[in-house]
């Protein structure tokens, strides 16, 4: 079908903006994911999968300027943890600031330095989740990032790794555009923890394409920068294999538009997986998260728990689908979305949604929206809890089930302790 | 029926209970034809029927006009896609927009004259007119016969038996009902007000279609402080072949008025798809309440899909004044096709609304149904509980919306959506929409998926039951919260129905 003219002149034009890297194994994978974008044309407003969320700023030729932020009054967030760093500015590789990628049990490249090889075992995954996630709803910014990034992570992990590798992504310059695409693939009975953090640029565009095999391990925790104009597109396609586990949390505070989409694909019978999600908003924050969760075998868990506190007028948006295909009997799904409203500006918009083609399941979700507790505040101030304190306490015992999925409690810890931050700054 | 012999003898299960399912079963009972000549129109539709269809009914200018105009609409707008439901493309032009039985093309003065087959088409129907007007003090002024034509009809059978006294008694205490033809030419100042006002002729694709070609339907007017004194009753029935209905119905309940309506509707078997585009608005005013309650029993197709009814249906209550409140309840059991969102918009301060639905889907039934509840009014309050069961290779969706917009301060709503499958070769969906613009409102949603417990229906196998006997049980203990919420009267035929459209699919 044709694409509609305001379409059609929309992808063009912001497809003269871009240049494709050539050459190389991924070559034909990009293009053909410029094909793709070329068919879907990139998102609309009218799109049903972009009711909640305006795509203009993120589909716009030119990027709009987001100021720097001076993060400096927090170290990065996982600095203090033993882990391979690598470093990001504006989406550009920092050699100076990353380690060596060499390291014991792990295969890791850049996607600029591997690209150039003509056979690569990312080839078989490169644009292979992405093109897989399309159906049934098109994600053009995804396909958009498999034809154009120059750069990314590969990351083979063939053990259980004990280190987290941990991506840094520094914004710099007001008016970055960047786009990074990393493959991992985690082998049979491996295990890799990947860890995510900043605000990476004025507009950021990143998909990562997991593949984890039979018993492979795969653990997620990312916290996206403090910048509040910075706008962020984010894509996690991943497929599951036999008894594997995938556990991915975000924590997101500020950004003026953040769309994380994650789609995953249980293939492997009993895989298990978790994605969760909190963010804390105030003033000019949208936040999307859109899931997609396609059961395809037997005896498969799949968790999301997604939290949101707002205010000030920040809007929170939850899209939520599990999609459970005839096969997958003995299917465990769960999936709750909640937001704290605290003032009468802020919006929670959601959608969750179930499928269900198998009849031997148990599949629930459950959404809830509204104010803090009065009785329980109440109890708080009766022992003497300041309000503002009780309130915070009471924020982030919200907060807490999501933080839960975290695997690593020390992590966990950590991404508790930075939420309380942000809830004692909004005091002040 | 070869499910019901497996299972009968060989369980050795009590005689009784097995006549008893077999009393219930028999797949569609309302499946046969009524033999009458009919008097159609021609074929299509276009400005020239919809005219004729104006003139039939006597209508005034100025509704002819309003057809027209939403005619024109029509033309230019796109069928909706979005619905998880699948059906080869609509014919519009290969369809009859009217049809009456001849008998009816002069209006009988009473039951006496009115054709003995459509008084014994009803009587077949198992709507025993009298018992049930004794039973549940049926008006049943509106009982649209065979054809769709039912103007005459219902003050026909009125006039004849207990109606007339119940006519007499719903005149005294100020309550109109009629047909909505006979309350354009009566009442035309109240549906000039109200026509439209709740669902606009360019509302959506069917809406639209149906304002332009609606043949009758219902009409209420409930005066300020009344309490309806007795239910009011519709029962719709499809006879003529490749003939689509269009039914319209107004109800509107004044201050502090209350009213129970009730709506039914067969149709009989027939292998080619039937369309029913229909319109329900309802305004309430201040303390004023209105339930609606549905039992929707279109034929739905045989086993393998062939005929049904495509059942395209906009139904809308608004609740303007203030304390005001709509309860809709729906079992949703017919049907090759249905698209139903029975919505409220609560404009009123403290204006509550409730829904209540069963859908059911087997063999190849399709079901996309759910509600709107938009929070416009402070205090409002709503409510939804919706149980969706598919069994066969049918599909059933719930699709719903709750938007508490920026005003609507300290508002509630609880959702409940459950489903279960009965086989693996179905599909159950949620799809809610929930959207919160205000801080004091609270909303909470749930849905859950599952099978028939195995536990259960082993415990009920154990005493005695057949397979299917077990499921429906289980099921009507499943439906329970949707089942009581309905009308005496209605929630006893909603049991058995639940039986029987489940017929067949276990095992």
């Amino acid at each position: 079908m044709a694409l509609a003219k305001v379409t059609q002149d929309e992808t063009d034009a912001r497809l003269a903006s871009l240049s494709m890297p050539e050459g190389g194994w991924p070559a034909i994978a990009r293009r053909d994911a410029l094909a793709r974008v070329q068919s879907m044309g990139l998102p609309h407003r009218r799109d049903e999968y972009w009711k909640y969320t305006r795509p203009e700023s993120l589909t716009s030729p030119d990027v709009i300027p987001a100021a720097v932020f001076d993060a400096s009054d927090e170290a990065p967030i996982f600095a203090t943890l033993d882990a391979l760093n690598i470093v990001f500015v504006d989406g550009v590789f920092d050699a100076d600031q990353s380690d060596d990628l060499a390291q014991t049990g792990l295969e890791i490249e850049r996607l600029e330095n591997a690209a150039s090889a003509d056979i690569h075992w990312a080839q078989d995954i490169y644009g292979t989740l992405e093109t897989a996630g399309q159906n049934p709803v098109k994600r053009p910014l995804a396909a958009l990032n498999t034809a154009f990034a120059h750069d990314g992570i590969l990351i083979r992990a063939t053990t259980i790794v004990e280190r987290p590798v941990n991506l840094t992504y520094i914004h710099k310059s007001d008016r970055s555009d960047a786009m990074l695409h990393h493959v991992i693939k985690v082998e049979q009975g491996a295990k890799l923890t990947l860890l995510e953090s900043g605000p990476a640029a004025s507009r950021f565009n990143k998909v990562m394409e997991v593949s984890v095999s039979d018993q492979g391990e795969f653990h997620h925790v990312r916290a996206q920068g403090r910048d509040h104009e910075r706008r962020a597109v984010t894509h996690i396609f991943a497929r599951l294999g036999e008894e594997s586990v995938f556990k991915s949390f975000t924590l997101t505070a500020n950004g003026v538009l953040t769309r994380n989409e994650c789609v995953l694909e249980l293939t492997g019978d009993n895989a298990v997986a978790h994605i969760a999600g909190a963010c804390v908003g105030d003033g000019e924050f949208h936040h999307d998260d859109t899931v997609f969760i396609t059961h395809d075998a037997v005896g498969c868990e799949s968790r999301q728990v997604f939290k949101k506190v707002l205010r000030n007028g920040a809007i929170g948006v939850f899209q939520g689908k599990i999609l459970v295909k005839p096969d997958a009997q003995k299917t465990d799904g769960y999936q709750i979305s909640q937001s704290l409203l605290l003032d009468d500006d802020s919006q929670f918009l959601a959608k969750p949604e179930l499928e269900i083609y198998a009849d031997d399941v148990a599949c629930s979700h459950g959404s809830t929206s509204g104010a803090i507790d009065e009785e329980a505040l109440f109890y708080l101030k009766s022992r003497g809890v300041p309000a503002s304190d009780a309130t915070d306490l009471l924020t982030l015992a919200f907060l807490a089930e999501a933080v839960q999925e975290v695997e690593d409690s020390n992590i966990g810890d950590i991404v508790t302790e930075r939420m309380s931050a942000w809830l004692a700054r909004r005091k002040r | 029926m070869a499910a019901f012999d497996n299972v009968d003898v060989k369980e050795g299960v009590d005689q009784e209970t097995v006549d008893a399912v077999r009393e219930v079963g028999g797949a569609y009972k309302y499946g046969w034809n009524t033999e009458i000549e009919m008097e159609y129109a021609p074929k299509g539709v276009n400005p020239d029927i919809v005219r004729l269809i104006s003139d039939k009914n006597e209508e005034p200018e100025w509704m002819t006009e309003w057809r027209l105009s939403a005619f024109q609409r029509w033309e230019n707008m796109e069928e909706p896609t979005w619905a998880m439901v699948n059906y080869p493309k609509i014919d519009f032009q290969d369809q009859y927009y009217y049809a009456r039985p001849k008998s009816m093309i002069e209006k009988p003065k009473s039951l006496e004259e009115v054709d003995p087959k459509l008084l014994a088409t009803y009587e077949k129907l198992g709507i025993p007119l009298k018992e049930q007007m004794i039973l549940a003090g049926v008006e049943g002024a509106e009982n649209m016969p065979a054809e769709g034509r039912k103007v005459a009809v219902d003050a026909v059978f009125d006039s004849v038996s207990v109606g007339t006294t119940f006519q007499a008694e719903l005149k005294k205490a100020g309550v109109i009902f009629c047909s909505i033809s006979e309350a354009i030419r009566e009442h035309p100042e109240l549906v000039k007000k109200y026509l439209g006002s709740v669902v606009p002729a360019s509302d959506n694709y069917y809406a639209t279609l149906n304002s332009a070609v609606f043949s009758d339907g219902s009409f209420v007017y409930i005066p300020p402080n009344t309490r309806c004194p007795m239910e009011l009753s519709t029962y719709f029935r499809i006879n003529a072949e490749n003939t689509g209905q269009f039914e319209r119905t107004l109800i509107i309940a004044d201050k502090g008025s209350y009213v129970s309506y009730l709506e039914g509707c067969t149709a009989p078997k027939r292998d080619t798809a039937q369309l029913h585009a229909a319109v329900v608005e309802i305004i309430i005013e201040e303390d004023a309440e209105v339930k609606y309650s549905t039992v929707q029993n279109w034929y739905p197709g045989d086993e393998n899909g062939v005929g049904g009814i495509y059942n395209f249906v906009t139904k809308r209550a608004d609740c303007r004044g203030d304390r005001s409140k709509v309860m809709w309840t729906q079992v949703e059991t017919g049907s090759a096709v249905t698209w139903k969102y029975p919505s409220c918009i609560l404009r009123g301060n403290d204006s509550q609304g409730e829904f209540y639905s069963i859908a059911i889907a087997n063999n190849h039934q399709q079901a996309d149904t759910g509600t709107k509840m938009i929070h416009l009014g402070k205090n409002t309050k709503s409510r939804i509980v919706s149980k969706g069961i598919s069994a066969g290779v049918a599909q059933n969706t719930y699709r719903g919306l709750v938007s508490m917009h920026p005003k609507a301060k300290n508002s509630r709503n609880y959702t409940q959506c459950d489903s279960l499958l009965i086989g693996d070769k179905c599909g159950a969906h949620t799809v809610p929409y929930i959207e919160v613009k205000n801080n004091s409102s609270r909303v909470e949603h749930e849905a859950t998926t599952s099978k028939v417990d195995d536990d259960q229906l082993f415990y009920c196998r154990q005493r005695g039951m057949g397979e299917e006997d077990a499921v429906a049980l289980v099921v009507n203990g499943f439906c329970k919260d949707v089942l009581q919420a309905l009308p005496m009267e209605f929630a006893m035929e909603a049991q058995q129905l639940v039986a029987i459209s489940l017929e067949g699919s276990v095992g």
